[in-house]
């Protein structure tokens, strides 16, 4: 019998986790003497308060799906891909090579071979600690930090000379017109419902049907049953016939694919040209937004349009307020603090309370399990 | 390059691996104990800010030292209960440490300064100053040996001696001392050292706070000694720097002290030149800059050398089910 009911394990505890961050967050403001519940309320005009906001927050929001998914199957195969940073620079690159290479008549066309191309450079950068990890024991955690300084250095060495544009600026030229995304602005506009100019764009859709194909791939096919009992017990897994190598690398390639997809959100969708750094800090937001959405495809969703408000609300908050952008790192932190690493502190007294409350209409003298 | 170069790099190494070293101690003990830390770096940020900020609101550094070392002291208690008390997972702690720091040192520094992130300049009182070592006057004369010894070994800041002072003392506690064989036992199987009577959980948070001390001097070194003032996330990486100094040492104190000097010696090369020329090719400045993660890789894969983590590192201890 599990110890807690799954609409308490499922929605409960993150729930409790996020209002504990909250309200740690609003003493933070407290304490730097603003008053919380305005930062709040700006927060939450700014980023779902008009159509503008939607589109920044629904941005903001593809990135951390895509990251999110990608530390999510790694989770499930009990991995941990903090190298999501790096496996999207790299996507990065995937998409800027594909949309500089050819001139490009139409972005259908030009989409999905971007979609490859993300797909299959962040897959590589993920393959080498994948590789390392289940052959030769290497932590995966150390060795995707590794990569995620190594990418960063790639990228700003190719930036300052094979792919540099001419000019003064570390970027690389601007993509073809037909690599253009249609924006929300654009789609909307042509059935006539008037949405702010923002870079939200068709990637969205290939967020949300990535959501789709993740839970497929997990609870509808036999590679995701294997990828969740490895995730369970390894040992278990080996003896059922599973195996290890294939699945720790099946997953990481996977894990970085995604991760790289961003890439074709925030390269391809908003900048159209490749910068130093596209990925600003999204692949760690993925490390919360996984926690937080219990690495369901569900849950990721739904923590990442929260994630992508909170990022709109901040920036929202530095320009009417003096509290600067950083407050969104803090609620971040705690949140993945909360979530992730004090789990325990809210699930056993919960558990506790369960348990008691369970137990009288039990058979009396029967020890609850 | 010629010798007075030579001189001046070896120079630089020393004073860019301090911050290293002390971050790599820390690891070290904390990690030897079993508690995993990935969260060097905001440790190294929050005490950089604190010993910068209180430096300047008070004109001492000692002061501002003291401050830098209780912050990452709070820190490490965070750490601390999340991944010993409350069993968490401590890789995952150590990403939110990270992120509070990055997040918290720009707020306060904003809040208490208004300078978009940072703290005044620091100077006289407020900073560390160089301190000679005996005979640098007399010796500086002596070929050879003299410059090495007047120019890159002596003229540094009290806290690089200390650092360097730190490697032996940590090899005698950890090697020597009851306390070091507990600390290590702790790592490798915490349930053998339950059994013989000792706490394991205060022996892990003994560990866990001596890495706050060190990751304190740490960045308080780099924001009174290396830099004038705190910028935002000046810590730059080096708490992963200092962790991948820790896996390259292979755990070991004397070995970390090589580490360290390694990468602080790729970081003054990449500071000083913008690429490095050889006859038939040129390595560019990030390659150098990389070179210590591509080189923890190399280590961890195992083809030089095998590094083994102690053993029960990561896993929370569960007295009784």
């Amino acid at each position: 019998m599990d110890k807690l009911p799954k609409w308490a394990d499922v929605a409960l505890i993150p729930l409790i986790n996020l209002i504990l961050a909250l309200i740690v967050s609003g003493l933070v403001v407290a304490l730097i003497g603003q008053d919380p519940f305005e930062a709040l309320a700006i927060m939450v005009n700014g980023a779902v308060g008009s159509t503008y906001g939607w589109g920044y927050t629904l941005f903001y929001a593809t990135n951390f799906i895509f990251t999110g998914l990608a530390v999510a199957i790694a989770f499930h195969a009990r991995l941990f891909n903090i190298g999501g940073e790096g496996q999207a620079q790299l996507g990065s690159l995937g998409v800027a090579l594909v949309c500089l290479m050819v001139p490009w008549p139409h972005w259908l066309i030009a989409l999905p071979v971007a979609i490859l191309g993300g797909g299959l450079f962040g897959a590589a950068w993920a393959a080498i600690p994948a590789y390392l990890q289940a052959t030769r024991g290497s932590h995966i955690v150390i060795t995707t930090i590794m990569f995620n300084f190594i990418a960063s250095a790639l990228l700003v060495y190719l930036l300052v000379s094979a792919l540099k544009a001419p000019g003064m600026a570390p970027e690389s030229a601007r993509f073809v017109e037909g690599s253009h995304l249609p924006t929300a602005r654009e789609v909307l506009g042509a059935i006539g419902i008037d949405f702010a100019r923002t870079p939200m764009n068709v990637s969205f859709i290939v967020a949300l049907l990535a959501c789709w194909g993740l839970w497929l791939l997990l609870w509808r096919t036999r590679l995701g049953y294997e990828i969740r009992a490895f995730g369970h017990s390894d040992k278990a897994a080996v003896y059922a016939g599973i195996n290890p190598v294939r699945i720790t690398m099946i997953t990481m390639l996977i894990s970085g694919a995604l991760a790289g997809l961003m890439a074709i959100n925030a390269v391809m969708g908003e900048q159209e040209r490749l910068l130093q750094d596209n990925v600003l800090g999204a692949g760690f937001v993925g490390i919360a937004v996984a926690l937080m959405g219990r690495s369901h495809p569900v849950g990721v969703f739904i923590a990442a349009v929260l994630f992508g408000a909170l990022y709109q609300g901040g920036a929202e908050l530095e320009f009417e307020t003096s509290i600067p952008r950083e407050m969104i790192v803090v609620i971040q932190a705690l949140v993945i603090l909360f979530t992730g690493a004090l789990d325990g502190m809210v699930r056993s007294p919960l558990e506790k309370a369960f348990l008691r409350f369970r137990r009288q209409p039990d058979k009396p003298g029967v020890p609850a399990e | 390059m010629n010798y007075l170069d030579l001189i001046q790099i070896l120079d630089s190494s020393i004073r860019l691996a301090t911050p290293l070293l002390f971050a790599c101690l820390a690891g070290l003990f904390s990690e030897r104990a079993g508690v995993f830390d990935i969260g060097l770096e905001g440790k190294i940020l929050i005490s950089a800010f604190f010993s910068a900020a209180v430096a300047a609101l008070t004109g001492s550094v000692w002061l501002g030292l003291l401050a830098g070392i209780a912050s990452s002291m709070v820190f490490s208690m965070i750490h601390g209960l999340a991944s010993i008390t409350f069993r968490g997972d401590q890789l995952i702690s150590g990403v939110a440490i990270n992120f509070l720091a990055a997040g918290m040192t720009v707020l306060i520094a904003q809040d208490w300064f208004s300078q978009g992130g940072r703290t005044p300049q620091l100077s006289g009182g407020a900073r560390f100053s160089p301190i000679e070592l005996p005979f640098a006057e007399a010796l500086s004369g002596v070929p050879f040996i003299g410059p090495l010894y007047a120019d890159a070994l002596s003229g540094h800041t009290i806290l690089v001696y200390v650092g360097l002072l730190t490697v032996p003392l940590t090899w005698y506690v950890l090697f020597r001392t009851r306390f070091g064989l507990r600390l290590r036992a702790v790592g490798e199987n915490p349930g053998a050292v339950d059994t013989a009577g000792v706490s394991v959980v205060r022996l892990r948070y003994a560990a866990v706070a001596i890495c706050g001390v060190l990751c304190g001097l740490s960045g308080s070194f780099l924001a009174t000694g290396l830099a004038a003032s705190f910028t935002q996330n000046m810590s730059a990486g080096r708490g992963y720097i200092a962790l991948a100094a820790l896996i390259f040492a292979k755990w070991r104190p004397w070995y970390a002290l090589g580490a360290c000097l390694l990468f602080g010696l790729l970081q003054a090369i990449s500071n000083r030149y913008s690429s490095i020329d050889l006859v038939l090719f040129e390595i560019p400045n990030a390659f150098v800059l990389a070179l210590p993660y591509i080189l923890t890789v190399v280590i961890l894969a195992g083809f030089v050398g095998k590094a083994v983590p102690p053993r029960a590192g990561g896993q929370p201890y569960v007295k009784e089910r």
